[in-house]
């Protein structure tokens, strides 16, 4: 069976023999470019599809089911609708500012894209400091929605991106605690280490309690700092309009909302690897018949099926919940989350130097 | 103390949060034959209205074209925005007595929330909500309504 790892490789050394100078490298670059865009650009529109359907089921409608094979291509129309749409900029706007803000939104949920393990031996960039990279760079993300807010010219814009700012400067801290968990069971912030460790049994099965509290934790900030309901004060729809993209249209809103969808998948991907091993297959015990069969599933489909399974249970969170108040947001960070994660990462601690988790 | 409420109010918290995805979740896996919604324009021959649908004010009439209103007027003065308008007239009865009966009983549709106010204000049942829905019409006239047939009555014995 082909591997994604083998053709990487293949492409690398390919590339290195056929050319010489810094050109494999700037080849190298142009690829993983494409590549991220596609995905991304093929992301927004299997999530929205996946929101709306979730949505429906949840409320028992039936969702989008006019366009093409029970409504696979609406998000296709809805993307040609907006691309079509004029862009527009307000007189009263920021008109450099307004313009960058999509931009920045979107570059930096890109940029968290590069550390992320997609299958075995699929990677951008193996740094090893990874997952410090990835909490530190999506906490700017906040700087586009601020600068939209800001720029927009409008109350309920800059209203929308200072709830966002407290919000999300406020859950970086619980889900940074819940992230340390793991580096401390791990000892290791590269995340191809992190990823290797759990080869013999993921840590949500390894690290028993405060994994799992440390995991609870995890969906909640990272459902907060993502800016979706039931933390989704940033856009509050009913109060609002649309909070920090309310002078939006076209494709820059269109980025704002495709730049939501890819820093939810980016968010479960580091929940998948940190929590439920990355692409590592589910097994039990050592050499049975049970793990050569989850050995022959290829690795990108547990990556990218875990991940899923994450991204529904956020969705699963939307449709649930009712919106948060904003003290009663920052209440259940300063009041509950952080001192949870504070004595939680006291026991994993302990619970590290004392080997009493699963080897 | 502080410390046992802190804890229960989090475990209070987590258990109401996960009663809330369960039945969310039971409604996802069973959404093919719990589903609510109706396509409408594709099922118009078999579409069916749950019972308590309000679609607009009728007069219930039986085989002798009698009605049960009074013209009290109850329903006139339920309704929050002049949508019935009663038109009474004096009947002579046989033994010579007059007696008050309705003349007209004038409906606005397009004045009409659908609110069951007048419904539930007449003392007679006399009107109730009818299921149909498809109201547009090319002429704002059309849309005022006589409830009462023409030629009916007053059902016997009802006060």
């Amino acid at each position: 069976m082909p591997s994604l790892e083998n053709i990487a490789n293949n492409i690398h050394v390919w590339l290195n023999n056929n050319f010489s100078g810094p050109w494999p490298m700037l080849i190298e670059f142009a690829i993983v470019g494409v590549c991220i865009i596609s995905l991304f650009a093929l992301l927004g529109l299997v999530l929205i599809m996946m929101e709306r359907k979730v949505s429906a089921w949840m409320q028992l409608r039936l969702g989008p089911n006019r366009v093409g094979p029970v409504g696979m291509f609406q998000t296709l129309a809805d993307t040609l609708k907006l691309m079509v749409k004029e862009g527009m900029t307000p007189d009263g706007a920021d008109k450099f500012l307004f313009n960058v803000a999509p931009f920045i939104v979107m570059i930096i949920a890109m940029v968290t894209m590069a550390p992320i393990i997609f299958a075995k031996g699929l990677q951008i960039w193996d740094i090893n400091i990874g997952i410090l990279f990835v909490a530190s760079i999506s906490s700017v993300s906040v700087i586009g929605v601020l600068m939209a807010g800001w720029a927009s010219n409008n109350k309920y814009s800059l209203l929308g991106a200072m709830r966002s700012g407290a919000q999300i400067v406020s859950y970086e801290l619980s889900a940074g605690f819940a992230i340390l968990v793991i580096v401390i069971l791990t000892g290791d912030l590269k995340i191809s280490s992190i990823v290797d460790s759990q080869a013999n049994g993921w840590w949500i099965f390894k690290g028993h309690l405060p994994v799992w509290i440390a995991f609870v934790i995890f969906m909640i900030a990272v459902t907060a700092e993502t800016n979706r309901a039931p933390f989704d004060l940033a856009e509050a729809e009913s109060e609002l309009t649309a909070g920090f993209h309310t002078e939006y249209s076209g494709m820059k809103f269109a980025l704002f909302f495709l730049a939501e969808y890819a820093n939810i998948f980016v968010a479960c991907a580091i929940g998948a690897t940190l929590f439920l091993g990355g692409w590592q297959p589910l097994h039990f015990g050592t050499g049975t018949k049970f793990n050569e069969i989850m050995d022959y599933i290829p690795s990108s489909i547990w990556f990218m099926g875990k991940t899923f399974f994450l991204i529904f249970i956020i969705m699963w969170f939307r449709w649930t919940f009712p919106r948060l108040r904003i003290d009663q947001l920052l209440n259940l960070e300063w009041k509950y989350l952080l001192p949870i994660s504070m004595f939680n990462i006291l026991l994993a601690t302990l619970m590290a130097i004392s080997g009493w988790y699963f080897k | 103390m502080f410390l046992k409420d802190y804890i229960s109010d989090v475990f209070k918290g987590v258990r109401s949060l996960l009663t809330g995805m369960k039945l969310t979740g039971w409604y996802a896996l069973h959404h093919k034959k719990e589903k609510i919604t109706q396509q409408y324009p594709d099922n118009k021959d078999t579409l069916e209205l749950p019972e308590r649908f309000r679609g607009e004010v009728v007069m219930i009439h039986d085989e002798q074209n009698e009605h049960a209103c009074t013209g009290c007027t109850a329903c006139e003065l339920a309704c929050p925005n002049a949508t019935i308008k009663i038109v009474t007239k004096f009947d002579i009865q046989p033994d010579g007595k007059k007696k008050k009966a309705i003349d007209k009983f004038v409906y606005h549709l397009e004045l009409c929330t659908f609110c069951n106010l007048c419904i539930e204000a007449c003392p007679t049942n006399a009107i109730k909500m009818a299921q149909t829905f498809e109201h547009s019409v090319f002429d704002r006239t059309e849309l005022t309504k006589i409830l009462n047939n023409p030629g009916s009555k007053i059902r016997e014995g009802i006060e």
